[in-house]
């Protein structure tokens, strides 16, 4: 069920970039996409599954010092 | 005692990265178009590797001059590491390459290069796992290990620099620092870099850490 969820979430995501890449004759740049501020949005999220990532690293660096001072 | 402001910059590093990676600007040029912020976070992938696979080639060495179990552990974790940094460039570089080049696997000769040296690798940790006694093991190991890293530096570097490819800076391909004039995608790309390398040696450390427990334990 994850599994199928996931590919297809993934899919999706393929899917717009590819619309994304899909260029005209200028160069096209995301800089609407930028002044509309919508941006933030997306840096925050990922920043935030970053820091998320992070703290359970140094979680699992705690854990295992103290193991570590045990023996 | 552990140190952790490495640790620290590591995470610090990789956000600024994230950030300016993200909202800083950008070199416009066709074809590749935004997606030239790829470069902030497939290239230090392979610079952590690079660095990971390194390091498992100094304990290898060292093991053998001395003969101590930590540095083949030391060795072996740096390339669990690196090999999971090398799946991610690669994948991060099917992605990219599907879209810029119209094929996630193109016959280029640093992806070819790069899939064989990957290779290399995994039949090290196979050689590993087939040899049963510790020493023998370690020192088969560590000798295989410091051939298969220069074999993996031209196989991966200097090859494909000599010839046709697809990839930035190679046969006569103009690489991207000749589009970044005024070192705006330095300031993002060598931060990234340094964050991401560090980041891949507080895995590696964290693996070796496991592997001393499990023996103490055992």
């Amino acid at each position: 069920m994850m599994k199928k969820l996931a590919t297809l979430l993934l899919l999706i995501l393929i899917n717009q970039l590819n619309v994304l890449a899909q260029s005209s004759d200028a160069v096209e740049m995301a800089t609407g996409l930028r002044s509309s501020g919508k941006i933030y949005v997306v840096v925050l999220v990922i920043v935030l599954i970053f820091i998320g990532l992070a703290a359970y690293l140094i979680s699992i660096d705690r854990k295992l010092n103290k193991l570590e001072k045990r023996k | 005692m552990t140190k952790y402001w490495w640790k620290a910059l590591s995470i610090l590093l990789i956000l600024y990265s994230l950030i300016a990676g993200l909202l800083g600007p950008v070199p416009t040029l066709p074809i590749i178009n935004e997606t030239i912020r790829n470069l902030y976070y497939h290239l230090p992938m392979w610079f952590a590797m690079f660095t990971l696979y390194f390091v498992s080639v100094i304990y290898s060495v060292r093991y053998l001059s001395r003969g101590k179990t930590e540095h083949d552990l030391i060795a072996v974790e740096s390339v669990n590491v690196g090999i999971l940094f090398c799946f991610l460039g690669l994948g991060s570089g099917m992605i990219w390459g599907n879209f810029s080049w119209g094929d996630p696997w193109p016959n280029d000769p640093k992806l070819n290069g790069s899939a064989i040296a990957t290779l290399m690798y995994l039949a090290y940790l196979v050689l590993r796992n087939a040899l049963e006694e510790e020493q023998k093991r370690g020192k088969i190991s560590a000798i295989y290990n410091i051939f298969a890293f220069p074999v993996m530096i031209v196989l991966m570097y200097i090859l494909p620099k000599t010839t046709d490819s697809l990839h930035p800076g190679s046969g006569g391909n103009s690489g991207f620092g000749e589009f970044d004039m005024d070192g705006a995608m330095r300031a993002v790309l060598y931060p990234a870099a340094l964050g991401w390398i560090l980041m891949g040696l507080w895995l590696a450390q964290i693996r070796y850490r496991i592997r001393k427990l499990q023996i103490h334990l055992s």
